[in-house]
């Protein structure tokens, strides 16, 4: 019995040994060799399937659409772009031996996605390991482009939305200069940390604008009744809540609040961005609030109504912020190959690095040292719940 | 003053939501002596009968909360007949542990069929708005409905038990089985009825739940039933009267907490409760110490 543990036990560290050296072997490779004609790989690496598959799927269809018409318009650099698509099924492993599969036996030149900070973070350390440029459309969390531990930038990992703070910043500008409001209330998720974060910059902010906090609560994630809380917010005289929150209880509190004739503006994050808020909260309920978002489909300027014209045309629905930043990065990739002259990744990466001004359809963009875009947010009103543009803030 | 009145509006409304789903947990407790945790989950499937009979079906109203029942009756039965009726003899802890098991099995099952995504249950009823002190007070159309539905259904379930052949027979049921049994009174026959008219009660409470919260999902029983569990605790479980009592001084204290001090501290602070009173009182507010239950 010992004899064969022994035995077993010496297998499994040789096994590991063999697999470490193969793996450290692979290290540091330059892949993305390219033959210098043919088309341009890139990888699409999305949830297509599992929790999250919208947001990976609304994300692709926007990229797809955006490549399609790049090479209706002659390709990049007189080539063709070949998006090769994968679906990780929202699943961090499969995230990860995607990119590994898309970077060693596709040959890609860029890896585009994922959508949740969880699967992009599954793929990062593949990216940086093969050399290959990543860009995502929606993984907001800090840590995807800066890892933690070290505090460095993670250099070949790009995202094009914004992360959480500037989305409260913003929200404490529109509410205290253009909405005028001087006293707010703050109703958070406490059990959520993209919550806490904004209600935390949202706080700081607006007193640091000159207003006050009347009220800061948080809920728990089971709670339904929100009308005690609501009926104290509103005896404590706050010109406006702000419920940096998910739809399903955001709709909830909006209804709730409006019952108990508490008709002060509302404002909120992109978590509203759905249309579940609507149906649960009623339209005539939403009136008089307004949410940050990445973009807005009523926007009238050029880029974006031809936008959502062609992707009306092509997918027959209107396109959200997911599909939006999809395109914008199929295009913002398009443009950093263009610029880089060369299908090489990392001269792919440093033009990456150096993107200003790029027009996008969620706004103009530029990357900080930080690789996160400087971009303005555009500001939602509800009414009669319809979408509709209010303005557009950069955070300062 | 109208701040504190609101609040305690607040208060009877949530605790009238407490009161009602506590009624069905209570009445089977007080027969079986199970706790019957998958109460929140009947409630669950009977909520979404409704959904779907109102959207998919467009039923009125009327035939929704019937086919609501129908469906909770029938899970309510099968649940009985298959999980519980074999452990009947075992001890009581096997059957405890089978409740929280077929609880859990029911809400996965939800999650896995009905898909983990908060629906809107339709408005099927216009919400009337009632204000008063110049709108500092607002009373709603679905809080009166709620409120007197849950004092009409703890009188039917009061007249049930008390006056009925039915209750009469439940009533001896909870005394002692087999004894019932030697007086001719078919004591699995009157669980089951037990089981069918607790589901019957959760599929009313969970149709009203969707109303007034306007969702439904999967989970949607789980919190409120362990809050009704609270409730019934707290009034002395098995005892009718008891459910009512102890969701309305649920609802009340939330409300009050919630409102005049902070919403974090709300259930520690009603755990709190429950723990002194169960301390102070181990039968709850209106238990009396003898073994006469329902």
């Amino acid at each position: 019995m010992k004899y064969w543990s022994r035995l077993l036990i010496l297998l499994l560290v040789s096994l590991l040994t063999v697999g470490l050296a193969v793996g450290c072997g692979g290290g540091g490779d330059q892949q993305g060799t390219d033959d210098g004609d043919g088309p341009i790989k890139i990888g699409v690496n999305y949830e297509l399937s599992g929790d999250t598959a919208t947001f990976g799927s609304l994300s692709r269809d926007g990229a797809m659409l955006a490549f399609e018409e790049i090479n209706a318009a002659g390709g990049v650099l007189g080539r063709q772009i070949e998006p090769i698509v994968r679906d990780n099924r929202g699943i961090l492993d499969e995230s990860m031996s995607v990119a590994t599969k898309l970077i060693t036996e596709e040959d890609i030149l860029v890896h585009l996605g994922a959508a949740t900070t969880g699967c992009v973070l599954a793929a990062a350390p593949i990216a940086t390991q093969y050399q290959i440029p990543l860009v995502t459309t929606s993984a907001t969390h800090p840590d995807v482009t800066v890892d933690p531990e070290t505090n460095e930038v993670r250099d070949y990992i790009f995202r094009i939305c914004f992360i959480d703070p500037p989305q409260a910043i913003v929200g404490a500008d529109f509410a205290f200069n253009d909405l005028e409001v001087k006293e707010a209330a703050i109703y958070f998720d406490n059990t959520n940390d993209y919550s806490k974060g904004l209600a935390k910059e949202f706080k700081e902010h607006f007193e640091a604008h000159g207003g006050t906090i009347v009220a800061s609560e948080g809920f728990g994630k089971d709670d339904e009744d929100f009308r005690p809380t609501l009926t104290s917010f509103s005896q404590k005289g706050a010109g406006l809540i702000y419920v940096p929150a998910y739809y399903q209880k955001v709709g909830k509190i909006v209804s709730q609040a409006r019952e108990l004739g508490i008709d002060v503006p509302m404002l909120g994050a992109d978590g509203w961005d759905a249309p579940e808020v609507v149906e649960i909260a009623g339209s005539e309920n939403l009136n008089n609030t307004f949410f940050t978002n990445h973009y807005s489909s009523s926007d009238e300027s050029e880029k974006v109504q031809s936008f959502v014209k062609a992707y009306k045309e092509k997918y027959g629905s209107e396109p959200g912020s997911f599909s939006a930043l999809g395109y914008d990065a199929a295009y913002l990739i398009a443009d950093a190959i263009e610029r880089a002259g060369a299908a090489d990744p990392e001269a792919i990466r440093e033009a990456l690095e150096k993107t200003a001004d790029f027009d996008a359809v969620t706004g103009k963009l530029t990357f900080d040292e930080k690789h996160n875009p400087i971009k303005e947010i555009a500001i939602i009103e509800m009414i009669d719940g319809k979408q509709i543009l209010k303005t557009k803030k950069a955070p300062n | 003053m109208t701040e504190f009145l609101q609040q305690v509006l607040n208060g009877v409304s949530l605790g009238s939501i407490y009161a009602l789903i506590a009624l069905g947990y209570t009445m089977v407790y007080g027969v079986i002596q199970l706790i019957n945790f998958a109460h929140g989950e009947i409630l669950m499937i009977g909520t979404f009968s409704a959904f779907f009979a109102l959207t998919v079906l467009d039923t009125n109203i009327a035939a929704a909360v019937l086919l609501a029942v129908a469906a909770s009756v029938i899970l309510g039965i099968l649940v009985e007949r298959i999980a519980y009726k074999p452990l009947r003899k075992s001890s009581r802890l096997a059957s405890l542990i089978t409740a929280i098991g077929i609880s859990l099995l029911l809400q996965n099952s939800g999650l896995l069929v009905f898909g983990t995504e908060f629906r809107a249950f339709p408005r099927v009823i216009p919400n009337v708005h009632y204000k008063f002190f110049d709108g500092a007070v607002t009373l709603t159309g679905y809080q009166i409905l709620i409120f007197v539905t849950t004092i009409l259904m703890m009188l039917i379930l009061q007249y049930i038990v008390m006056r009925t052949r039915v209750g009469k027979a439940m009533r001896a049921v909870s005394w002692d089985k087999d004894a019932a049994a030697l007086m001719g009174i078919n004591v699995d026959n009157i669980i089951t009825v037990t089981f069918a008219i607790g589901s019957a009660f959760a599929a009313v409470a969970g149709v009203l739940l969707g109303l007034y919260y306007n969702t439904v999902h999967p989970l949607m029983g789980l919190m409120p039933g362990l809050k009704a569990f609270v409730a019934a605790v707290l009034g002395g479980i098995g005892l009718i009267p008891g459910a009512f009592a102890g969701g309305f001084l649920l609802g009340i204290t939330e409300a009050m907490v919630s409102g005049y001090w902070s919403t974090e501290l709300r259930d520690p602070f009603v755990f709190l409760i429950l723990i002194l009173i169960l301390i102070i009182k181990p039968t709850g507010l209106l238990g009396k110490d003898e073994k006469e239950k329902v």
